[in-house]
C-alpha cells in the first residue's frame, strides 16, 4: 500500500513541479517523498524508478501520439541514429526513472540516518 | 557507515542530474532535451491542434482578427496599418521565429556565438563584407522616413510581443538542440534581413579570378571568354526597342589602358568570402489581356532560391483601411514581398547585374590607419569587430574603412600566412537605401504609376520587377541603382590610389531597361541580360542565357492563354541549352572508335526528348558529355592561368557553333593539335565512364542522378529535418529551374480577372517547427507541379469552410 501510494504520489508531485519548475525538479519530489513515508532503500529506488518511468514514458507516449510520432521518427533518427519513435520514448522513461530511482534512494538513506 | 551510503547515492544523483542537464559529457543534454514538460516533447504539435487563440497586448490600438485558413494560411483583418505589422511580427515569431534569428545572426556574422570557434572564419568573412555597416546605413534611413519607422516598429514589437510570451518549453526545437536562446527583436535585424537578400542576389562577383586571369590570358581574350552580349540573346526588353541617348557619360581614367587592362597582376587573395550561389534567379512575366482566355492579363512569378526548410517564405494576406494585399513575406520584414492586391500584381527575378566592386589600397603601414589616395596618406576608419564565440574568449578583428568602403582582404584575412593585396570593397549594398518603402507602396499600388512611384525607393538588390493590373496594364522594369561604368571598369581588381577609378555618377531610374505595354503582347525576364548591345551603358553582370529564350519562345506561341497553361509552363522540363548544343555533339562524335557499351549511352542521347523529366537517362548522358567537353576544351588553359573560374556553358557552345576550329579546343599540354572530333569524342567516353558507375547503382536517370532535395538551415548535420529524393524534373537552362537543392521556392500565377484567381504553392511549409504537420505540407503537391488556388479574402465576407481557427487581437 505504502508502495502504492509512494509510486502515485512521486509521480503527481513530479508532474506538477514540472509545470512551474525547471525539468530537474522531479529528482526533489523523489527525493522528499522516501523522508515522510518510510521505505526500505531498495523499495524507495523501486518507486522512483518506476513512478518516473511511468510519468516520463507515459508523457512522451501521450504527447507522441497525438503527433502521430512527427517528431519522434526525426528525433529518433538525430539523437539514437534509428527511425524508432518507441525507443526514443523508452530512453525518455529510462532517463527519468534512473534519475528518480536515484533521487528516491538518496531520501530513503537520509530517512534511515537521520531518524 | 550510513552517513557514507547516503553520502554516495545523493552524489550520483546530483551527478547524473549535471551531466543529464549539459552538454560537458554527452552533446546534448539528455534530461532537459528529453523531459516530456521541458524538452523537444513540447514541439510535437498534435496533429489536430487548436490554433484559436484570444490574444491581449497592450501596443495595439485598435481590435484585429487573424483568419487562418486550412493550410494554416493567415488573413490578417486590421483596423489600421500599425496594428497589421504588429500582427505581422507575432505571427512571424510564432511559426518561424528560430529562422528569422539564425538567418539576421548570420548575415551580422554571428555564428560562432551559437555553434562555437569553427564559424569563425564565416563570422569574419561576413563582417569584413560590411554586412553590419550595411544595415547601420540602411537602419538610419528607415528610421528617419516616419512611414518605414512607423512599419519596423511595430513590426518588432510584435515579434518582441511573441519572444516575451515564450516559455522554455515552446523554444523552437533548433534552440533546444543548439543550446541557446533567443534575443529580443530590434530593427536593425530587419535591416540585416534586407542585406542578407543584398547578398544572396547581388553579392556575387568574378572579379578576383579575372584579375588573375588577366595576367595570363590578357584583357583582349578575356572579352572573347567572357562575352557581355551573347550571340543568341533574348533580351528582356525586346530587340529593336529604341533607348534613349545616355544622360550620364562616364569618363574612363587616362591611366586605364596602361594600368587597369593590361596583364598587371592586381588580384590578391583567390581564396574568398565565401559567395552566393550565381544561379540566383528567377522567372517572371505577365501575358497582356489581347492573349488570354479571359481577356484579363495574368502575371506569374517563381524565385529560385537555395530551397530550405523553413522555407524562406511565409505566405500570407494583410488587410488593412489602406491595404490588401497577399503572396508571401519574408520572415524579418514586414509587408507582402511577391503577390497581388485587388488592383495589381506583381513579381520580381534579380537582375544579376554586378554591383560589387574591388580596389587594390596601399596602407602605410600594418596600423591600416592611413592608405595612399591621390598622392596623399588619407586617414582610414577602424572598426573593431568582437566576435562571441561559444566556450571561448572573444575573438577581435580589424577591418579598415575606406572611401570605397571595407578593406575585406588584408594582411590578416583571409590568413595571416597568406599576405595579399590588401583589397576594398565597393558595394551598391553598402550605400544608404530605404528598400521597405518600395514594398510599403506597391501592396498599396492601383495602377501604373504607383507602381513606377514605388519603384524609386529600390536600389539594391537590383531586381526586374514585373507588374500587371485589372485595368490592363503589363510592364517590367530592371530597378536598382547602378553606377553609369565606363567599358570595362570594374570587371577587374582597379586601383585605389587614384579617384578617377570610382564610381562616378548612377544612371537614372527612366533609363533603366523598362518597357509598357509591349507589342508582342507579354513582358518577361528569366536573369537574362536586360537588354541587347544598343542599350547605351557598360552592364556587366552574372546572366542566365537559355531560360529567357525558352520562355520567350513559348510565350510568343500561346494564344488564349489560360492560368492553367502557365502553370504547365512553370513545369516545363525543355531544355533549349541542349536543343542548342546536342546537334555540335552529334556531328563531331567519332563513333566509329565506340564501343557497343559507349555506342547504347550514345544512342541515348540521341533518342533523349529533349525534356529533362526525372525518367530520362539521356539527359544524364548528355549532361555529363557537356561537362567533360568543358573540361576538355578549358582545363588545360585555365589551369595554367591558376583559377577555377570557367567560361559558361553558353559561352561555349556560341564559339563552337561559330568556329569549329575555336583555338582553345586544342590541349595546349600535349604535342599534337587536337580538333574539335577529338574533343568531343574523349569527352564522351569519359562522360561514359561515369554513366557506367552510375548505371550500377540505379541512378542514371535524370532524377534520382540530380536527387532534388530541401535541406534544413542547419544542412548536413540536421538531415532527418531534410526531404530528399523529390520526384521533380528540370535543371539549369531551363524553366523548371530546380537543380539538387536550388529552385523554383515559390510559384504563382495570378489571372486578374474581376475576381482574382491566384494559384499558389511553394517546397515547404507554414510552420517552421520540424515537429508540426505544417512543416512540410506543400513539398508533395510542389513536387508534382499542383497549386493550390489561394483564398483571397474580401474584407467582412463570411467565413465559410475555408477558415478553420482565428486568432482574435485586442488592445489589453
Amino acid at each position: 500500500m505504502k508502495f502504492i501510494v509512494s509510486v502515485i504520489l512521486t509521480a503527481l508531485l513530479s508532474f506538477a513541479a514540472g509545470l512551474y519548475l525547471p525539468w530537474w525538479s522531479f529528482a526533489i519530489i523523489a527525493f522528499l517523498i522516501p523522508l515522510m513515508i518510510s521505505q526500505k532503500p531498495y523499495m524507495a529506488f523501486l518507486t522512483g524508478f518506476i513512478a518516473l518511468f511511468l510519468l516520463w514514458g507515459g508523457l512522451s507516449w501521450w504527447i507522441s501520439a497525438a503527433n502521430e510520432h512527427l517528431l519522434a521518427h526525426k528525433i529518433s533518427l538525430l539523437v539514437i541514429k534509428s527511425d524508432n519513435p518507441l525507443m526514443l520514448i523508452g530512453l525518455t522513461a529510462a532517463i527519468g526513472a534512473v534519475i528518480g530511482a536515484m533521487a528516491a534512494l538518496s531520501g530513503a538513506l537520509l530517512r534511515r540516518l537521520i531518524l | 557507515m550510513r552517513a557514507v551510503l547516503f553520502g554516495v547515492s545523493f552524489i550520483i544523483t546530483g551527478a547524473l542530474v549535471y551531466i543529464l542537464g549539459s552538454s560537458s559529457l554527452l552533446p546534448l543534454p539528455l534530461g532537459q532535451f528529453l523531459s516530456p514538460q521541458h524538452g523537444i516533447w513540447q514541439n510535437a504539435e498534435p496533429v489536430k491542434e487548436n490554433f484559436n487563440m484570444a490574444l491581449n497586448f497592450p501596443d495595439l490600438k485598435g481590435k484585429a482578427t487573424v483568419y487562418l485558413d486550412d493550410r494554416l494560411v493567415p488573413h490578417i483583418v486590421a483596423d489600421n496599418d500599425e496594428d497589421a505589422c504588429f500582427i505581422q511580427g507575432y505571427l512571424h515569431a510564432r511559426f518561424r521565429l528560430w529562422q528569422m534569428e539564425f538567418q539576421t545572426m548570420a548575415a551580422a556574422g554571428r555564428i560562432s556565438e551559437i555553434i562555437g570557434e569553427k564559424a569563425i572564419h564565416f563570422d569574419r568573412g561576413r563582417r569584413r563584407l560590411g554586412m553590419v555597416y550595411a544595415a547601420e546605413n540602411m537602419l538610419r534611413e528607415m528610421e528617419a522616413d516616419p512611414v518605414s519607422k512607423s512599419q519596423v516598429d511595430h513590426y518588432t514589437a510584435g515579434v518582441n510581443a511573441y519572444i516575451a510570451s515564450l516559455s522554455e518549453s515552446r523554444l523552437p526545437v533548433e534552440y533546444k538542440l543548439l543550446g541557446y536562446q533567443p534575443e529580443r527583436w530590434n530593427n536593425l535585424k530587419t535591416a540585416l534581413f534586407v542585406k542578407l537578400m543584398s547578398l544572396t542576389l547581388a553579392g556575387f562577383s568574378d572579379d578576383l579570378a579575372l584579375t588573375k586571369a588577366k595576367a595570363f590570358f590578357g584583357d583582349e581574350q578575356l572579352r572573347v571568354l567572357f562575352p557581355q552580349v551573347a550571340d543568341s540573346l533574348s533580351p528582356i526588353i525586346p530587340e529593336g526597342t529604341l533607348f534613349a541617348s545616355p544622360t550620364v557619360h562616364p569618363e574612363a581614367p587616362a591611366t586605364a589602358d596602361s594600368l587597369y587592362l593590361g596583364k598587371t597582376e592586381l588580384a590578391g587573395t583567390l581564396s574568398e568570402i565565401e559567395k552566393p550561389d550565381p544561379a540566383n534567379g528567377s522567372n517572371n512575366w505577365a501575358v497582356s489581356g489581347q492573349r488570354t482566355q479571359s481577356g484579363a492579363p495574368i502575371l506569374c512569378n517563381d524565385p529560385h532560391l537555395d530551397l530550405s526548410f523553413p522555407s524562406i517564405w511565409y505566405e500570407m494576406q494583410v488587410t488593412t483601411p489602406t491595404m490588401n494585399a497577399y503572396g508571401v513575406s519574408f520572415p524579418g520584414a514586414p509587408g507582402v514581398i511577391i503577390g497581388f492586391n485587388d488592383s495589381i500584381a506583381f513579381g520580381f527575378t534579380n537582375a544579376g547585374r554586378d554591383v560589387l566592386d574591388y580596389y587594390a589600397i596601399q596602407f602605410k603601414d600594418d596600423t591600416k590607419t592611413q592608405y595612399r589616395f591621390n598622392n596623399e596618406w588619407k586617414n582610414s576608419q577602424i572598426r573593431i569587430e568582437n566576435i562571441k564565440v561559444k566556450g571561448k574568449p572573444v575573438v577581435y578583428d580589424t577591418v579598415a574603412y575606406t572611401v570605397f568602403g571595407p578593406v575585406g582582404y588584408d594582411n590578416s584575412f583571409p590568413a595571416t600566412d597568406q599576405p595579399g593585396k590588401n583589397l576594398a570593397i565597393r558595394w551598391k549594398a553598402h550605400d544608404p537605401s530605404n528598400e521597405l518603402l518600395l514594398w510599403y507602396y506597391l501592396d498599396r499600388a492601383k495602377n501604373y504609376g504607383d507602381y513606377k512611384n514605388a519603384l524609386q525607393y529600390f536600389s539594391s538588390p537590383a531586381q526586374n520587377v514585373v507588374f500587371a493590373s485589372k485595368s490592363g496594364d503589363i510592364a517590367i522594369w530592371q530597378q536598382g541603382e547602378f553606377a553609369a561604368l565606363w567599358n570595362r571598369q570594374g570587371v577587374y581588381v582597379m586601383p585605389g590610389d587614384d579617384s578617377s577609378y570610382m564610381w562616378q555618377r548612377f544612371i537614372p531610374m527612366d533609363e533603366n531597361p523598362h518597357i509598357l505595354n509591349p507589342e508582342r503582347g507579354f513582358v518577361s525576364s528569366a536573369n537574362q541580360r536586360p537588354a541587347d548591345s544598343t542599350y547605351p551603358y557598360f552592364i556587366p553582370g552574372y546572366y542566365d542565357l537559355y531560360r529567357g529564350i525558352a520562355v520567350n519562345k513559348k510565350l510568343s506561341a500561346l494564344q488564349q492563354v489560360t492560368a492553367d497553361d502557365m502553370m504547365k509552363m512553370q513545369n516545363d522540363n525543355y531544355n533549349v541549352f541542349a536543343e542548342t548544343t546536342r546537334p555540335i555533339l552529334l556531328k563531331y562524335i567519332n563513333d566509329s572508335i565506340l564501343n557497343d557499351a559507349e555506342n547504347k549511352y550514345l544512342d541515348l542521347v540521341r533518342n533523349w526528348s529533349l525534356y529533362n523529366n526525372i525518367n530520362e537517362k539521356g539527359a544524364t548522358v548528355f549532361s555529363l558529355w557537356f561537362d567533360n567537353l568543358k573540361k576538355q576544351v578549358w582545363d588545360d588553359e585555365f589551369e595554367k592561368a591558376g583559377v577555377a573560374l570557367r567560361p559558361s556553358a553558353a559561352t561555349l557552345t556560341e564559339a563552337l557553333l561559330r568556329d569549329s576550329s575555336f583555338a582553345y579546343i586544342d590541349n595546349i599540354n600535349t604535342p599534337a593539335k587536337e580538333t574539335i572530333a577529338d574533343a568531343v569524342t574523349n569527352a564522351f567516353k569519359q562522360a561514359a565512364v561515369t554513366a557506367d558507375s552510375l548505371a550500377a547503382i540505379n541512378r542514371l536517370s535524370w532524377g534520382p542522378y540530380r536527387d532534388p532535395s530541401i535541406y534544413h538551415l542547419l544542412g548536413e548535420t540536421m538531415m532527418p529535418f531534410a526531404r530528399t529524393g523529390l520526384p521533380v524534373g528540370g535543371g539549369e537552362f531551363i524553366i523548371n529551374a530546380m537543380k539538387h537543392k536550388h529552385g523554383p521556392s515559390w510559384r504563382m500565377v495570378i489571372e486578374l480577372t474581376h475576381e482574382t484567381s491566384a494559384y499558389v504553392v511553394y517546397p515547404g511549409g507554414q510552420s517552421g517547427n520540424p515537429g508540426s504537420p505544417y512543416y512540410d505540407s506543400f513539398v508533395d503537391k510542389w513536387a508534382a507541379g499542383e497549386y493550390y488556388k489561394a483564398w483571397f479574402m474580401k474584407r467582412g465576407e463570411p467565413e465559410g469552410n475555408r477558415l478553420v481557427w482565428k486568432m482574435v487581437f485586442e488592445p489589453k
